[in-house]
């Protein structure tokens, strides 16, 4: 268990992927199973447990100690579940002396009743030490929050066994933890598992951006256009009766879409782009589909105001029929007829867009049909179905991004290179009425500058710094003094949660604007205009 | 004697009237007594000053030999009569040099115990439990949920970390006086043998530790010498905290920041300072500690300083034992 608790303390306090992907690798090689699957499960989130309430492990911890101490304490901490795992009181020695592993703690939690869970969770923390009691109780509460996705997870493994991460994702749904046999495997000491479960995900090709002198060296004819859809890639698979919908990384998002999910009565596997809206009427913009996205249930009013539908775009597999060796344009014919036979309220096919050289794909790319198009893709007419990133068959061809003239308010200091340097910038757009503007905070970008100009800022930063908090430098920003950032982005949302009322996607420095004067940086109204555009 | 005669707080610091001494006072005072070099301890300016031998040394290192008007060493466990009241020094276990004070007059007995802790710590004398009517703690961690572990399994933690990460320089934030000597003789004690790096600011106080018999090694300055820029790739540096944030810490390659500080026992602590690999070292007494050392004096009385002074205090109140908080101003946690 002190493994376990060890490798989640320094997850969350590491912040570069690489650093967590050393972890990672690290805890596999070390630890044998079945801990080691455990805590991948519980990194992926599918180990099952049944929930101990915050309520029930109050009450757990004052009647062990005084209910005043106990106050001062998590008045001090902020967290209770790791107030809890400071201040629980030593055991008897006898109890202290054998420390549980991750298996032993997983057995017992999961063999509890909800009548005898709080007992089996004290006695499982009297057993344990301070930093395996916090892990027990991010177990039973639910959400490690250690910064590691499932994604992350499945590279670790990948760079463990060697192997490519696409073999992994391929297996993934048809694995139960612990995972044995995906291990035995990686470290090269049994066959690779088979595939035996159905519906199972099919690592998905992806496109490379054009870049500069690219398109020149293509032929426009080798090349079918289609648009490019702001909404997220899902893989929905029929097989068996088994229905599942994936995310690009492989992982089941059936339940937030159960009503996507109703429509696959097809046997096939299909890739395409989850938006919201009647593929016959109105396709709904990114901010409507948000309405969708990071919810623990979704309601059926909800789900009637913002129905999902997939736009499809290619077909991995028809009936029992696996097509992704067919060239795209025979895929093509199969993905139109098979779509013909689908609700057409749930599912529509994404139109080529024609063109017959590049000057012309430009002029549409550059002013798409729709809000919700974020530009043109490009497939070669002759390329297979293949997994990951080849560079060549696929390209994605991107609208120019928004600009807007901000004002740096705030720095915070980075990270493992950048430790000693204030790299993450929080910058305002000026709002409220003449004579009397205020900044008010719009985004935050940490890339996009070279090192020379991060060098410039961080000096800009210690030279103009009003306050500190921490790790945190507020910045001289007002009419008459203040640095002007252009900050390039994807698009905006509304927000409630922010104070401008506005979230920017994938903001980035894209200029300095040293010779611009702060008074004359954008105003909120300019980004509110887009919003309603 | 009623125990508030012979010791109360005055905006100098902690007063005796019949002797007529301070007792780490934060102003100058004409005799004060100091328990331990950590400068908010230890302010120069008095005219007097009693400390003992190594206290007294680290002073001079510090604030220049003149610190103070005159001074006198005071040896652990000799007894001194102060205008009739009967001082003596003990050791404390904080840092090099550090004692309590133990005051005693007319059948009264206080104990000024300054900074210390419990942890066995192999660069200062360990503290002795002293019986007295009245014990002065501290309560810099004076919550439950300051639990310092073993320092040596804190170490083995950053030693690992080495060995994952040998592309990177591990930069551990130790403060100059007492913690980074500690945690270098760490080292050390689990057999890391090559250099290790210091920041300027640690020079002098190290070497004078090396000067009493506490063996560090070798230690190298953590300079890119002129032309010739040295790799740090897998070097341990061990500098004062706020030098990490500064563009000093610009020479290492990926630095790792570390930090050996009681505080990093919560998370949220390492998480807002930007400390990767926080180590739980603390020279100051844990909650445990704390609560074991006040039974052990068998003191009727506890006064608690700074720190959490109400959670100590409403342990002893729940034990039975009378206890207050002191109110000293002046002191912050420089020590961890």
């Amino acid at each position: 268990m002190n493994r376990f608790a060890e490798l989640l303390d320094r997850l969350v306090l590491t912040p570069s992927r690489n650093g967590k992907l050393t972890l990672l690798t690290d805890y596999f090689r070390g630890v044998e199973d079945p801990d080691r699957g455990l805590a991948l499960a519980a990194i992926t989130g599918d180990l099952s447990i049944a929930a101990v309430k915050p309520a029930m492990l109050r009450t757990l911890v004052v009647e062990r100690m005084d209910p005043v101490l106990f106050g001062y304490s998590y008045d001090y901490v902020g967290d209770l579940a790791e107030t809890v795992s400071l201040v629980w009181p030593q055991a008897p020695v006898d109890i202290a002396n054998h420390e549980p592993t991750l298996a032993e703690v997983v057995a017992k939690l999961q063999a509890a009743s909800r009548s005898d869970g709080p007992q089996v969770l004290a006695r499982l923390l009297d057993s344990a030490s301070t930093s395996a009691r916090f892990a027990i109780i991010k177990l039973v509460t639910g959400g490690l929050r250690i910064g590691v996705s499932a994604r992350l997870a499945k590279q670790a493994l990948a760079d463990f066994g060697k192997v490519d991460i696409a073999e992994i994702e391929e297996l993934w749904h048809g694995l139960t933890p612990p995972y044995t046999a995906l291990f035995a495997w990686l470290e090269g000491k049994a066959e690779k598992p088979r595939k035996t479960a159905l519906a199972l995900f099919r690592p998905v090709m992806l496109s490379n951006a054009v870049g500069d002198g690219d398109l020149e060296k293509l032929d426009p004819a080798d090349y079918a256009a289609e648009w490019k859809w702001d909404g997220i890639r899902v893989q929905a698979v029929c097989e068996g009766g088994i229905r599942r919908l994936y995310s690009r990384t492989g992982d089941d998002v059936s339940g937030a879409f159960p009503d996507l999910a109703e429509a696959m009565d097809f046997s096939g596997a299909l890739d395409g782009e989850l938006l919201v809206g009647d593929p016959r009427q109105a396709t709904g913009t990114f901010s409507d589909l948000q309405q969708r996205l990071n919810r623990k249930s979704v309601s059926p009013k909800i789900q009637q105001q913002y129905p999902a539908f997939m736009r499809c775009y290619d077909a991995l597999q028809i009936g029992d029929e696996d097509v992704r060796g067919l060239p795209f344009r025979e895929r093509r014919g199969r993905l139109e007829a098979f779509v013909r036979t689908l609700d057409p309220s749930r599912f529509d096919l994404s139109p080529l867009v024609e063109f017959t050289n590049w000057q012309a794909l430009e002029e549409l790319r550059r002013k798409p049909l729709h809000p919700v198009i974020e530009g043109v893709m490009l497939k070669r007419w002759d390329s297979p179905y293949v997994a990951g990133r080849p560079k060549g068959p696929w390209f994605k061809w991107k609208r120019d991004p928004h600009t807007v003239d901000a004002v740096l308010m705030y720095a915070q200091r980075g990270h493992g290179k950048r430790s000693s340097f204030y790299s993450d910038y929080t910058f305002g757009v000026w709002s409220g009425p003449e004579g009397s503007e205020e900044l008010v905070p719009v985004g935050k970008a940490y890339f996009g500058f070279t090192d020379e100009e991060l060098r410039q800022i961080d000096k800009y930063v210690r030279d103009n710094t009003i306050e500190r908090f921490g790790p945190v430098r507020s910045v001289r920003a007002d009419r008459r003094q203040g640095l002007v950032l252009e900050v390039a982005f994807e698009g905006l949302n509304r927000s409630t949660r922010h104070k401008s009322g506005v979230a920017m996607r994938f903001p980035r420095i894209s200029r300095l604007r040293w010779d611009k004067p702060a008074a004359e940086a954008d105003r909120i109204e300019t980004l509110q205009a887009l919003l309603d555009s | 004697m009623r125990a508030s005669d012979l010791l109360h707080p005055r905006p100098e610091g902690l007063y005796c009237p019949p002797g007529d001494f301070f007792i780490d006072p934060v102003r100058p005072v004409n005799r004060a007594l100091i328990t331990h070099g950590h400068s908010d301890h230890a302010r120069s300016g008095h005219r007097s000053v009693m400390a003992t031998q190594q206290t007294l040394d680290i002073m001079g290192l510090r604030h220049g030999e003149g610190f103070a008007g005159t001074t006198q060493a005071a040896v652990l466990g000799e007894t001194i009569t102060l205008d009739g009241v009967t001082v003596s020094f003990h050791p404390a276990g904080h840092v090099l040099g550090s004692a309590q004070i133990k005051v005693a007059h007319q059948g009264t007995c206080i104990v000024a115990s300054g900074d210390y802790k419990r942890q066995k710590d192999a660069t200062c004398e360990p503290f002795e439990p002293l019986k007295c009517d009245v014990f002065i703690t501290e309560a810099t961690f004076g919550l439950p949920v300051f639990r310092h572990p073993p320092d040596t399994e804190e170490i083995a933690r950053l030693l690992k970390s080495t060995e994952q990460f040998p592309e990177r320089t591990h930069l551990v934030g130790a403060y100059a006086l007492g913690k980074a000597q500690r945690v270098m003789r760490l080292l050390r004690d689990a057999g890391y043998e090559k250099p290790i790096y210091i920041h300027g600011a640690l020079a002098k106080l190290s070497e004078y530790y090396q000067s009493q018999d506490i063996d560090l090694g070798t230690l190298e300055p953590a300079t890119v010498e002129s032309g010739a820029k040295r790799d740090f790739a897998g070097a341990i540096v061990v500098g004062p905290p706020s030098a990490f944030a500064d563009r000093w810490a610009r020479r290492f390659p990926d630095p790792m920041s570390c930090f050996a500080s009681g505080w990093m026992r919560i998370r949220q602590r390492a998480k807002q300072g930007g400390v990767e690999l926080p180590l739980i070292i603390s020279d100051h007494s844990d909650w445990d500690e704390l609560i074991a050392t006040i039974k052990e004096t068998g003191a009727e009385e506890i006064w608690v300083t700074h720190g959490r002074e109400e959670a100590l205090v409403r342990w002893c109140e729940l034990e039975g034992i009378a206890a207050k908080p002191l109110h000293l101003v002046g002191y912050e946690d420089e020590g961890d």
